[in-house]
């Protein structure tokens, strides 16, 4: 099948290596025999309902966020409009921020965001910086890792009853305080996990793309496995790194 | 380490010590090639007088103050600087020339976002002394950006568009205007974001070049010639390193030594002796082999690197080193952002090794390299010797290791009688 991406301001928002992610996508859907179609969608673009299968963000410097911040909230109707119809969505780092309702930075200046995940931002005065470990139960009884690196002055705090992305294993997550990272809205997912996320954590990789698939097949496909040994190793050493140096300031 | 300890218990003796020196200090600071660039100065420079130099690359102010302590009987002080330091380091030392090169995003873990740095050194800019000699790389826009309330500053740059780059290398730094954001236009891209640009909306643009390349012609591996055109004259320069990048670095190494008061056939001649610095591009001769070391540390540098290698023959085999210690960055999604795929065309092995070097073979997973041609090996040592293993006899091994592991590496060489320590080549 043909997998359509649209990549939110990929000439702003690039910060952390935003295509690997996009990279592993790409890769792991044609192993199984499909194709990811990535599509440009920038400043002054539409978000057109039902034209994508996934829609990603990545994060951007404090100006690129505000450059983009504005034209975001234009696009909020479509954005919600896509996900409500079943598209997936991975929000990571700054366009997680911008997903939420609001981001205020450290000089009290306020960017809106597009309320799409129950959740408010504040710039504190330090920043978190460091490798983080999450455990997820994305689906009941089901418990997995994520390995990743966080770099945000940004304290997210859900509003009650909102679900996250997993509890943090060790490293600071949305807040350094609550305990949790990330928020998950259906087949959306917001984090701070860079590194970039996806190629150390190929069964979330997985699960993003069967969740894009369900936008066209109604439910989630079963992926038939891939030989993952450079991963996980990958991965190990990333956990690793987190239980020991996460989360300190 | 003297100077960690003197710096510790009286900060202000760096000053004291500095104020000694009779010729005064020059301060040299970029993301990429500050090293080279003050090897590079140095070089033209130490026939004029005797200088303090941290060429060992400790660039923070302890480094600083090291270099001070055992400079006993220098003439003049110069110094590399680490960007985050430079604010400091410029209020201590009160120098009388100051060489700002480019900034480019850099282990954003550490330094923070690239904004924060270059506030800190328009800070340092507006703090510097009345007198203080500014020479910028008019080809960054934040850099050239801080000649517009110093009249008197020297502004290099490169003007030969049949080396400039078909488009922005992905990722590019600082394409918006300084001014108002708006995206700029370029005649022509250079090295990452460096060129002669302009913004379609406010007109901000590349300032008027008074130190100049033209006429570049790339050799390869081997060298890199130019044009060098100042207010002094005009001079046909060939560097014994290769790449673009180093056209740059000689650019501000010459406007440097010209603000010194160094002759432009002392500029030449110190540019044509120039060999290496300390691992940045580095051939040492292991037995019948040689390896060929370059050192990788940010997009924009390792971009460079690449290209470097590939315009001398993409080689079939490389080892690659990724660590992840403080001085690598802890953040090691950098290597997405590397330009890595045009190794691609020719590379059949890939030895990935370091702490990191399950992540750095997922790099190249994920660009194409069938799994059966990357081989991970994280111990160095190890990965070395592999290398060198499937290296014929008379030929090079190519090697692209990060900071830490560059250090580790040299030193594995070096124990084996392969390289002398960088600290008894320095003059």
């Amino acid at each position: 099948m043909k997998i359509v991406v649209g990549h939110l301001y990929p000439d702003y928002l690039n910060i952390y290596a935003d295509r690997g992610n996009i990279a592993v996508l790409a890769r792991r859907a044609a192993w199984r025999g499909h194709e990811l179609e990535v599509h440009t969608v920038s400043v002054g673009d539409p978000v057109e309902p039902g034209a994508h299968d996934l829609l990603y963000v990545g994060g951007g410097q404090d100006r690129e966020q505000a450059l983009v911040a504005e034209d975001l909230v234009a696009k909020s109707d479509g954005v919600a409009a896509a996900v409500d119809g079943g598209a997936a969505l991975l929000a990571v780092c700054g366009g997680y921020q911008l997903m939420g309702r609001s981001y205020r930075d450290f000089r009290g200046g306020d960017l809106p965001g597009i309320g799409l995940f129950p959740l408010e931002t504040i710039a504190g005065e330090t920043r978190m910086i460091g490798d983080v470990l999450l455990e997820c139960e994305l689906e009941p009884g089901v418990v997995r890792t994520l390995a990743g690196f966080e770099n945000h002055a940004g304290r997210t705090r859900l509003d009650r009853g909102a679900e996250p992305l997993g509890r943090v294993v060790a490293g600071f997550g949305n807040d350094g305080v609550s305990g949790l990272e990330g928020c998950r809205v259906g087949r959306a997912v917001g984090t701070y996990l860079h590194g970039p996320l996806l190629p150390r954590n190929p069964w979330f990789a997985d699960w993003v793309l069967a969740q894009a698939l369900a936008h066209q097949l109604g439910e989630p496909p079963a992926l038939e496995p891939l030989g993952d040994e450079l991963e996980q190793q990958a991965h190990a050493v990333s956990a690793l790194r987190a239980r020991s140096r996460g989360g300190k300031r | 380490m003297p100077g960690k300890l003197l710096w510790k218990v009286d900060p202000g003796a760096v000053d004291r010590l500095a104020a000694r020196l009779p010729l005064g200090s020059a301060l040299i600071s970029a993301t990429n090639g500050k090293t080279t660039t003050a090897a590079m100065a140095a070089e033209i420079l130490r026939g004029r007088a005797r200088l303090a130099h941290n060429n060992s690359g400790a660039n923070l102010v302890s480094g600083v103050a090291s270099t001070l302590l055992d400079a006993r009987g220098a003439e003049l002080g110069l110094f590399e600087v680490d960007e985050a330091a430079l604010p400091e380091v410029a209020g201590r030392l009160r120098p009388r020339a100051v060489c700002l090169g480019n900034l480019f995003r850099d282990q954003l873990d550490r330094y923070g976002e690239l904004e924060h740095v270059a506030e800190g050194w328009r800070a340092a800019v507006r703090a510097l002394p009345a007198g203080a000699a500014l020479v910028l790389n008019g080809d960054d826009p934040q850099v050239g950006e801080l000649a517009r309330d110093r009249p008197g500053a020297v502004v290099f740059g490169v003007d030969d568009p049949s080396c400039a780059r078909p488009s922005l290398q992905h990722a590019a730094d600082s394409k918006y205007c300084v001014r108002c954001g708006t995206l700029y236009e370029y005649a022509a891209a250079y090295v990452g974001h460096l060129g002669d640009y302009r913004c379609p909306n406010c007109g901000h643009a590349r300032p008027p070049l008074s130190v100049v390349a033209r006429n570049i012609r790339l050799h390869g591996l081997e060298a890199v010639a130019f044009r060098l055109e100042t207010p002094d004259g005009v001079h046909d320069v060939r560097l014994r390193v290769p790449g673009l990048y180093n056209v740059y670095n000689a650019l501000a190494a010459a406007s440097l030594a010209g603000a010194l008061g160094a002759s432009l056939d002392e500029v030449a001649t110190g540019l044509e002796r120039f060999s290496a610095a300390f691992g940045r591009f580095e051939r040492i001769a292991v037995g019948e082999r040689r390896l060929l070391m370059l050192l990788i540390k940010n997009p924009a540098g390792a971009n460079e690197a690449v290209r470097t290698i590939v315009d001398g023959g993409v080689p079939s085999l490389a080892v690659i080193a990724l660590n992840d210690a403080i001085a690598d960055g802890r953040d090691v999604s950098w290597i997405w952002d590397v330009d890595f795929e045009p190794l691609l065309a020719g590379l059949e092995h890939l030895i990935a090794t370091g702490d990191r070097a399950a992540e750095l073979a997922l790099r190249f997973k994920y660009a194409g390299m069938p799994a059966g041609a990357i081989e991970v090996i994280p111990a160095l040592e190890r990965a070395l010797d592999r290398g060198l293993e499937l290296t014929p006899e008379g030929d090079e091994l190519v090697l692209l290791p990060t900071y830490t592991a560059m250090l580790a590496l040299r030193k594995i060489v070096g124990e084996r009688g392969f390289v002398r320590p960088y600290w008894e080549r320095a003059a």
